[in-house]
């Protein structure tokens, strides 16, 4: 009973073939452990022939084999020489390097009309709590929360209000990385909540808009308005633009899913996640900058003029960068 | 054929209640060479117990960071320089650790490796940069939103007490959805387009029929009449091969005094071995079945009759 011609077909068909299996078993396992640079010129030619080869070998043993072991096992190995034959291969510096030349200002242009929408719920917000506060300082405490005022309430002094624009002082790094990761956080929490159809989105911006023009009628009210422009406007070109953005992009996700068109809503969800993915990495970047201008450039330059040229020159930076050529390359 | 039940009628057998809890979570994906990989999606709880694993793996990690940088940086006179590190080592792990993972050779996180369950594209495709930080991102409202809520409802009376219990029920309603979908996705699958599937590292085992055909010369050689293999099925097969493979004497014993029975052998003789028995009826029944398989013929278990 145990000659070669006892063995029954399946025995056969798994014997001849099993070393091809368990190569390729290795070789996935070796990629796995380290990247695909573990392999050779070789056996990276190689793979995709033992994948084909498995893969049928899968779908022979699915219709003429029992052996169970056997068919679970091709089915996990095919399974994951798939997604290393068809997955992504690109290098962290090749995706770096491919997201600031194209990935991301094209991104950012597919946002525009969400953008600009955006932008729109800031100064809405803004232009709001600004005639508020005008007419009745009262409102500015509904608008700021207390933390976040800092003294700087309609019932400080000018002097106190003035000083509070052109304090210099110790700790400039770690201000301006703790301004980095809670604005950050802020414009990672605007982009999720985009998911619900884009109202929670409007409403954070709009929010974050109110406390703008709190701040701003305050200042006003004292003939402090033009020095308050360049406190915030150094970085906060940088910084709102961002929040704008992130803003943006979930609005786009959570319109997507809103108002699918033609496709299913998890389809038009995924596709929507595309450029907004790319614009949210783009805005932690920004934002990076805005900490950095933030914390060291707005305490080290206290004049206005120049604080009004960084934003000035700032904001035309970013315009460039995404805006400016390259329209043809819009999909 | 002798235990055929009367409702079972031809060719109309019930799956059995395994097989179909089995094929709840399977799901279609044709490869472009036409073969389909019947994916696997994750349980819910293992995604939870892979996130929880991952928590803990990040809260150790920051905790384990911290006490290095303060023992550094008390030291050296640079804490400044500690706390800006720290700062940032903190963002980073936050915003980045899930999609470092994600998007390495085993598109698992350490949570989810542990699980053998990685993350895929539902459409096949590659799984993009994009994609995989859009989707952990939506962490954000699936897991900070409830619990700033949660935190929020411990320092609030009255009427804010109600705005912030509706909160953490429309927040909650974001970290459920994945119990509430057939194919488990959280919303930032649904933003990703992404799911998440077992990937297992299956071994591969000897084969039973190898080994049953070949015992050694000493041992029974047992011979099986067709009549005493058209007892069973496929789904009976398996489960023999299973039982095989654990080699649980007690289990061996009673399956083989069973199938005995069934198919109308004597009781065992003490000179009989149980294993070589079950070797040898396996190996002959799967040749049996998959003699009818090669014309078309797939007999799913004992009741499927042809």
């Amino acid at each position: 009973m145990s000659d070669e011609n006892s063995l029954l077909d399946s025995t056969r068909f798994r014997r001849e073939r099993e070393a091809d299996w368990r190569r390729l078993d290795a070789l996935l396992e070796r990629v796995a452990k380290k990247s695909s640079k573990a392999l050779s010129e070789e056996e990276l030619i190689d793979l995709p022939r033992l994948y084909r080869s498995t893969l049928s070998a899968l779908s022979v043993a699915r219709t003429t084999s029992l052996d169970k072991n056997a068919v679970s096992y091709l089915e996990s190995l095919c399974t994951r020489a798939y997604f290393f034959i068809y997955g992504s291969r690109s290098t962290f510096g090749e995706r770096v390097s491919s997201f600031l030349r194209r990935d991301w200002p094209d991104a950012i242009r597919r946002l525009r009309n969400e953008t600009l929408a955006a932008l729109a719920f800031l100064t809405i917000g803004a232009v709001a709590a600004f005639m508020l506060v005008s007419n009745d300082p009262d409102w500015f405490y509904s608008f700021v929360p207390g933390d976040l005022a800092a003294g700087r309430t309609p019932s400080a002094s000018t002097e106190s209000l003035r000083g509070a624009l052109y304090e210099g002082g110790g700790g400039l790094s770690v201000f301006a990385t703790s301004l980095f990761t809670h604005n950050a956080g802020i414009a990672i929490f605007a982009f999720a909540l985009g998911f619900a159809f884009c109202a929670p989105t409007a409403v954070l911006l709009i929010w974050n808009g109110c406390i703008l023009g709190a701040f701003l009628a305050v200042y006003v009210s004292r003939g402090l308005g033009f020095e308050l422009g360049g406190w915030l406007l150094i970085h906060g070109v940088t910084e709102l633009f961002a929040i704008a953005l992130a803003g943006a992009a979930g609005m786009h996700v959570g319109w997507a899913i809103a108002d699918p068109g033609s496709r299913t809503r998890l389809q038009a969800a995924a596709e929507a996640s595309r450029p907004a993915g790319l614009a949210l990495a783009g805005v932690i970047v920004m934002l990076f900058f805005a900490g950095l201008l933030e914390g060291f450039g707005r305490q080290l330059i206290l004049n206005d003029t120049a604080r009004y040229a960084v934003a000035v020159g700032t904001g035309a930076l970013w315009c460039a960068y995404f805006y400016v050529g390259r329209m043809e390359r819009r999909p | 054929m002798t235990d055929a039940s009367p409702t079972s009628a031809a060719g109309s057998a019930p799956t059995p209640f395994a097989d179909r809890m089995d094929q709840r979570l399977q799901r279609r994906f044709v490869t472009p060479e036409g073969v389909d990989l019947r994916l696997r999606l994750a349980e819910a709880s293992e995604r939870f117990a892979a996130f929880a694993i991952d928590v803990i793996v990040i809260v150790s990690g920051l905790a384990a960071f911290t006490v290095l940088l303060a023992i550094t940086g008390f030291a050296a006179q640079t804490l400044e320089v500690a706390v800006v590190i720290g700062l940032l080592g903190f963002f980073a792990v936050r915003i980045f650790y899930f999609s470092f993972f994600e998007l390495g050779a085993r598109a698992a996180t350490p949570g989810k490796r542990s699980l053998g369950i990685r993350v895929a594209p539902r459409d096949g495709g590659r799984l993009r940069a994009e994609s995989v930080f859009a989707r952990n991102a939506m962490r954000e409202v699936e897991v900070f939103l409830p619990l700033s809520f949660l935190a929020a409802s411990a320092a609030s009376d009255g009427v804010d007490a109600w705005i912030v219990l509706a909160g953490f029920v429309w927040s909650g309603l974001f970290a459920l959805l994945p119990l509430f979908n057939r194919d488990k996705l959280r919303p930032g699958d649904i933003v990703g387009g992404t799911w998440v599937v077992k990937a297992p590292r299956r071994l591969l085992q000897p084969d039973m029929a190898e080994i049953g055909a070949a015992p050694d010369p000493a041992a029974v050689d047992v011979a099986f009449t067709t009549r005493e293999l058209d007892t069973y099925g496929q789904h009976e097969l398996h489960v023999l091969e299973d039982v095989l493979r654990a080699g649980h004497p007690e289990t061996i014993e009673t399956v083989a005094a069973r199938i005995r029975g069934k198919i109308g052998r004597p009781e065992k003789a003490p000179a009989d071995d149980d294993l070589a028995f079950l070797k040898s009826y396996y190996a002959a029944l799967r040749g049996r079945l998959e003699k009818r398989l090669l014309f078309g013929r797939r007999r799913r278990d004992k009741h499927d009759i042809q």
